[in-house]
């Protein structure tokens, strides 16, 4: 064990760590609003609707993120048409075609976690608004919706902790977040033991905060 | 069971005896996405001039061999670890690698090259055909300047871990917007798409991609070698196997005399990079 290495490559890595943290809130945030948005389409009584965010949220889910990744980066950058459209400003970049993937495909997860605790809310919670005349509007956005976040906090939960660790796909399209960066110290040091140690203790730490956030959100916002 | 312990037993026993005969046969690593120094064929066959050479060598040792494929960021780590017992994998011998692992005598040499699209403004650069970074001397310093000129700002691209990024990071062109890659298959796709301004590899990675797609990569620059560069391909072996180095030794030192090394050098890159 080389100790003095560990030591030395640990600044480097928690920089790249910034960079992974980075990832993961850009893509969580625009991956939440696609997420309700599908969530909502699959409460639709239309069949269309429903089968289009259903197979959305199919494809997605049952593909692995490595392949989607692949696909919108080097999969479209062989496509001559895109890239001569404004496209090709944003799909140039490894960073936002890494961003696309991500939040596209926790997107799809966080739309059936959203979908699944709207359909367990107790109709007769609904039914009592409608009891006092509130409008239908005022109930979905003040009643459903934070009834639902409530109920999926738990899964939505695992679910970051997921996408952190999907993260360190992006170093296979050149991004130098935490894993891109441990490979480069470990191809010019040759020690791949110490360098993911202290990788993959940083992951740990990122996903132990991010469980007590989820677990303190969890208990603020509980029903009893 | 009894019969669950003895099938138990019997497994393990087979096994024992299996891992017994490979340890006779010498493992070879290399990468098998750097044509043409190793590639894969179309059924997963790995070829290519070290492949060939591989087996040449190990006649000339005298022992059986088996090729097996290593990711090349994980080569030297996974030699290390015993995965495999000796590296063929275009590998050049540079001081750096050398701290880590022995490398035989060189075996082969290829100069490196810059490579961009047809109709980049970098190509038709003013730079002599060559430059040898050993050397040094006005010509070369210019030649860096001139590049160091030309490359300000331009996204070039290489493979991770490889004398061509060593050489990007050494600071003799100046500050780029370097991005690295796992495979040499991945820097052509990029540059292919245009992401990559430029990329550098050995001159042959290039033209080999350019044949084999039908896209328009051009050489542009001197080519490289020398310095940051290394001192040709060797066989790279654990530093504790002084046995296994001195029988790569003979059978380079062999296989060159009869013009082996020649031969099948000239057959995977169209001229003989043996050395």
């Amino acid at each position: 064990m080389d100790l003095e290495l560990m030591i030395n490559s640990l600044p480097k890595l928690l920089n790249a760590a910034v960079i992974t943290l980075k990832l993961l809130s850009v893509s969580l945030i625009i991956g939440l609003f696609i997420g309700l948005f599908f969530a909502i389409l699959r409460l639709n009584k239309n069949i269309f609707i429903n089968r289009f965010a259903y197979g959305y949220s199919y494809v997605f889910r049952g593909t692995p993120l490595l392949v989607q990744i692949f696909i919108i980066y080097f999969g479209l950058g062989q496509i001559e048409h895109l890239r001569s459209t404004v496209l090709w400003v944003i799909l140039k970049e490894p960073y936002w075609c890494a961003i696309i993937a991500f939040a596209l495909n926790t997107g799809a997860y966080t739309s059936e976690i959203l979908r699944s605790a709207f359909q367990t809310i107790k109709p007769g919670i609904i039914e009592a608004g409608k009891s006092l005349g509130i409008s239908n509007k005022v109930i979905f956005y003040k009643i459903q919706i934070p009834i639902a976040i409530r109920q999926s906090l738990p899964a939505y939960g695992n679910e970051i902790i997921l996408m952190m660790k999907g993260t360190s796909l992006a170093s296979t399209v050149t991004i130098m977040d935490l894993t891109g960066v441990a490979k480069y110290i470990i191809s010019t040091t040759f020690k791949p033991i110490e360098v993911f140690i202290v990788a993959g203790g940083i992951y740990l730490f990122m996903t132990f905060i991010i469980h007590n956030v989820i677990k303190f959100l969890e208990k603020k916002y509980s029903f009893n | 069971m009894n019969i669950f312990k003895k099938t138990i037993f019997s497994v393990l026993f087979s096994l024992l005896i299996i891992g017994n005969v490979n340890a006779d046969k010498i493992k070879i690593g290399t990468e098998g996405a750097y044509p043409p120094w190793n590639s894969k064929d179309a059924s997963g066959k790995l070829i290519g001039f070290e492949v060939e050479l591989a087996y040449t060598l190990c006649r000339y040792i005298g022992q059986q061999c088996e090729i097996v494929e290593q990711d090349w960021d994980g080569m030297i780590p996974a030699l290390i670890m015993r995965k495999f017992d000796a590296i063929m994998a275009g590998m050049s011998i540079t001081a750096e690698r050398q701290k880590a692992i022995s490398f035989s005598q060189g075996y082969a040499d290829e100069v490196a090259s810059l490579a961009v699209m047809k109709g980049s403004d970098l190509e038709g650069m003013d730079t002599p055909e060559g430059i040898n970074l050993t050397l040094g001397g006005s010509g070369v310093k210019k030649t860096l300047k001139t590049l160091t000129g030309a490359l300000a700002g331009k996204t070039v691209c290489t493979q991770t871990a490889t004398i061509h990024q060593n050489f990007l990071e050494s600071g003799d062109v100046g500050k780029i917007n370097l991005r690295t890659y796992k495979t040499q298959d991945e820097v052509n796709l990029d540059l292919a798409s245009g992401r990559c301004d430029v990329a550098l590899a050995a001159a042959v990675a290039f033209t080999d991609y350019a044949e084999k797609s039908g896209k328009p990569v051009v050489l542009v620059g001197p080519t490289f070698s020398g310095g940051a560069f290394g001192n040709g391909v060797g066989v790279g072996i654990r530093k504790d196997d002084t046995e296994l180095l001195k029988a790569f030794n003979k059978a380079i030192e062999k296989a060159r005399k009869n013009g082996d090394i020649s031969r099948i050098a000239t057959k995977w890159f169209g001229f003989d990079a043996s050395m």
